[in-house]
């Protein structure tokens, strides 16, 4: 049975060798001839574009590596806030759909049931077609709260900072908004598709986190005199974390894997400014190769945090 | 009396049943009634339902413009696909429709199950190409919209399920390199976006392939998406194999039965059973996947949407209603299969054999 594997395994290798053989002749062949170049030299030369928008300084002059790094920062200024935002929104809904209440209950029902069903592409652009085409110019920007501005061309909001005072805050100009901080539409319609639809996937893995906590434990609670909000915050929080973690940083990974249809819409996140760098440069097995290696080191890390949380989550229970 | 009784208690019960309840439900009731009327109003009363564009424009987006479905359906439904020729898509896609609602009502048994699919999927294919029965060609490029989005899904999972099958096999295998090549394929592609995979259908395939060897991008992008959805179909399917009692391997062998035996006869129907509502799950994932084929511009649903208006200044105001349009198309097929994977659940464990 051994020798059988054995011959087996290297049966299996000697194949592998041999695709990987053909594939690289191949590939150099298909390259020679079409006058590929290929290395990764081009992450030193100057970008030669700019980036609409960025965390990081940027200028076209920049090497084309600062221009992917910047990518990289403004995929995580969207992922971070969005994961905040669904999971709280989430939380809440999944919630909802175990309220005794039916009204409130139909409603989250109702919002699960829409968002998880159109796909996220339809509904980023739909979002930034809303912000781009049928909000008010930024001349006769909307007021929501003093000092928050939506338009056109985004959200203002006060910051902290600036040369007068704790907060530099958005005021009426003559051609505009100005001061504060300004969310492009770009990474407004891209923040709010990914929050509102990521939600929906967050409020099942809750509902579904709590329901797996057995009915038997809420009627001891109960009838030991606990108030409702104690069940939840000691006996249904501390079992239903347990179950809802690991496939709730799932959904963060993944909200962070769709941020990468931020290149549908034209924010600059690591796709698109790959995606150009590819069409300026044509090395597009560099290109690929340099994405897909971000987003596995970003997807370790999630599981090692994910890791690191289920057992942290394990000792709080063990402690409330 | 007995009624308004029962009706009250059915009141109380259910949105009254202590101060925070009925609070939120004045809450929750005053905002839908704030809203609703103004809803009613744009999505109806005052929407413009013919293609008229100078009527659109003077609603000034008060109502719905669903004049520009009424001008466009045939554009966003089929895409560039030439227009003479637009029954042969919308008979295809009739077929093809037909044959999934058949076989997910199980109204063909295994048998013809297996000859019906055998022939729906070639006449889709031959109606849509041509090339024969005195059919005009029509280049895979000129495909679009609503076919093509069927397409997409139908093959993607179709294909992708032997896959994964075999991919969740090997990564039980005893063989560690044939279940580390396993391991690295599922890990690898569910760590990378799916548009990552469709940028190296569309850009890669060409490069790694012989000289002469030239497949059409649809070809391409097919083969990114089915390896895309195998990759979490096998984790699917791994789980389902995990979850077959070890007494059935151990029954399989006292009985004589080889190991690939016991994985046809015993495990794998087991295994397949338990996970179909999860792999009903997938096929929603592949079928709004499909929207992203827009990126490497082959012009489904989402993408003839564009198509029809970007190029078009009289109705490119109305993408929202574009938008809702096709987003209704997506919902109806994804709250359907959804609705038929929680039929599915409740049989699960009816038992039955199931291949």
């Amino acid at each position: 049975m051994r020798s059988t594997q054995l011959v087996l395994q290297a049966l299996l290798a000697a194949g592998l060798l041999a695709a990987l053989w053909w594939l690289l002749d191949v590939t150099a062949a298909n390259m020679a001839e079409r006058g590929i170049r290929s290395g990764f030299d081009f992450l030193r030369e100057p970008a030669g574009f700019a980036i609409g928008e960025s965390l990081l300084p940027f200028d076209s002059g920049d090497s084309t590596l600062m221009a992917l790094a910047a990518g990289l920062a403004n995929t995580l200024r969207v992922a971070l806030p969005a994961i905040l935002i669904s999971t709280l929104l989430g939380t809440l809904i999944g919630l909802g759909r175990l309220s005794t209440n039916l009204l409130l209950r139909g409603l989250c029902a109702a919002y699960v049931e829409t968002l998880r069903n159109v796909p996220l592409l339809l509904q980023l652009l739909a979002w930034y077609f809303v912000v781009t085409d049928l909000l008010p110019l930024a001349s006769e920007a909307l007021q929501l709260t003093p000092h928050v501005f939506l338009s056109k061309s985004g959200l203002a909001l006060p910051w902290p900072g600036g040369d007068s005072g704790l907060f530099d805050l958005p005021l009426r100009g003559e051609m505009g908004i100005v001061g504060g901080a300004a969310l492009t539409p770009e990474f407004l319609a891209l923040l709010l598709g990914l929050s509102l639809y990521t939600a929906a996937y967050v409020a099942e893995t809750v509902r579904a986190g709590i329901q797996a906590v057995p009915r038997g434990q809420s009627d001891a609670a109960l009838a030991l005199g606990l108030t409702r909000v104690q069940l939840f915050r000691h006996v249904l929080l501390p079992q239903a974390l347990r179950s809802i973690i690991p496939p709730l940083t799932n959904q963060h990974l993944s909200l962070t894997k769709n941020a990468s249809l931020a290149v549908a819409i034209g924010y600059p996140d690591l796709v698109s400014v790959a995606n150009t760098t590819l069409n300026q440069t044509g090395r597009a097995t560099e290109c690929i190769a340099l994405i897909m290696a971000v987003y596995l080191i970003l997807s370790l890390l999630t599981a090692w945090l994910s890791a690191w949380l289920e057992r942290r989550s394990g000792r709080w229970a063990e402690r409330s | 009396m007995n009624r308004i009784a029962a009706s009250q208690a059915w009141l109380r019960r259910n949105l009254f049943s202590d101060a925070f309840s009925g609070l939120t439900t004045l809450l929750l009731l005053a905002a839908v009634l704030n809203w609703l009327p103004g809803l009613i109003d744009w999505m109806l009363l005052q929407a413009v339902f013919k293609a008229d564009a100078s009527a659109c424009h003077a609603a000034n987006h008060a109502g719905a413009c669903w004049g520009v479905i009424a001008e466009k359906y045939r554009f966003i439904l089929f895409g560039r696909y030439p227009h003479a020729e637009q029954w042969r898509p919308l008979l295809a896609t009739a077929l093809l429709l037909l044959v999934i609602v058949a076989s997910g009502l199980r109204l063909l048994n295994r048998s013809s199950l297996l000859t019906t699919w055998a022939l729906a999927l070639p006449i889709f294919i031959m109606l849509m190409g041509g090339g024969s029965f005195g059919l005009t060609p029509i280049g895979s490029d000129q495909w679009g919209g609503l076919p093509l989005t069927l397409l997409l899904a139908t093959m993607g999972m179709l294909l992708a399920f032997p896959l994964a099958i075999g991919v969740a096999i090997g990564r039980q295998s005893g063989l560690p390199l044939l279940r580390g090549l396993c391991t690295l394929y599922v890990e690898l592609v569910r760590g990378v976006p799916l548009i990552s995979v469709l940028f190296l259908a569309s850009f890669l395939f060409p490069i790694i392939l012989p000289q002469g060897f030239a497949i059409d991008v649809l070809l391409r992008v097919q083969a990114g998406i089915v390896l895309f959805a195998a990759a979490y179909l096998s984790e699917t399917i791994r789980g389902g194999l995990q979850a077959v009692p070890s007494g059935q391997h151990d029954a399989a062998a006292a009985l004589g039965l080889g190991h690939w035996q016991a994985m046809r006869w015993i495990i794998l129907p087991q295994a397949l059973r338990a996970v179909v509502p999860s792999m009903m799950n997938s096929a929603v994932s592949v079928f709004k996947d499909t929207s992203l084929v827009t990126v490497v511009s082959l012009y489904e649903l989402t993408g003839s949407l564009s198509l029809a208006l970007a190029g078009d200044a009289e109705w490119r105001s109305f993408y929202l209603e574009g938008y809702l349009f096709i987003g209704a198309i997506y919902w109806i097929g994804c709250y359907s299969m959804s609705q038929f994977s929680r039929g599915m659940e409740s049989k699960v464990g009816a038992g039955g054999t199931a291949m």
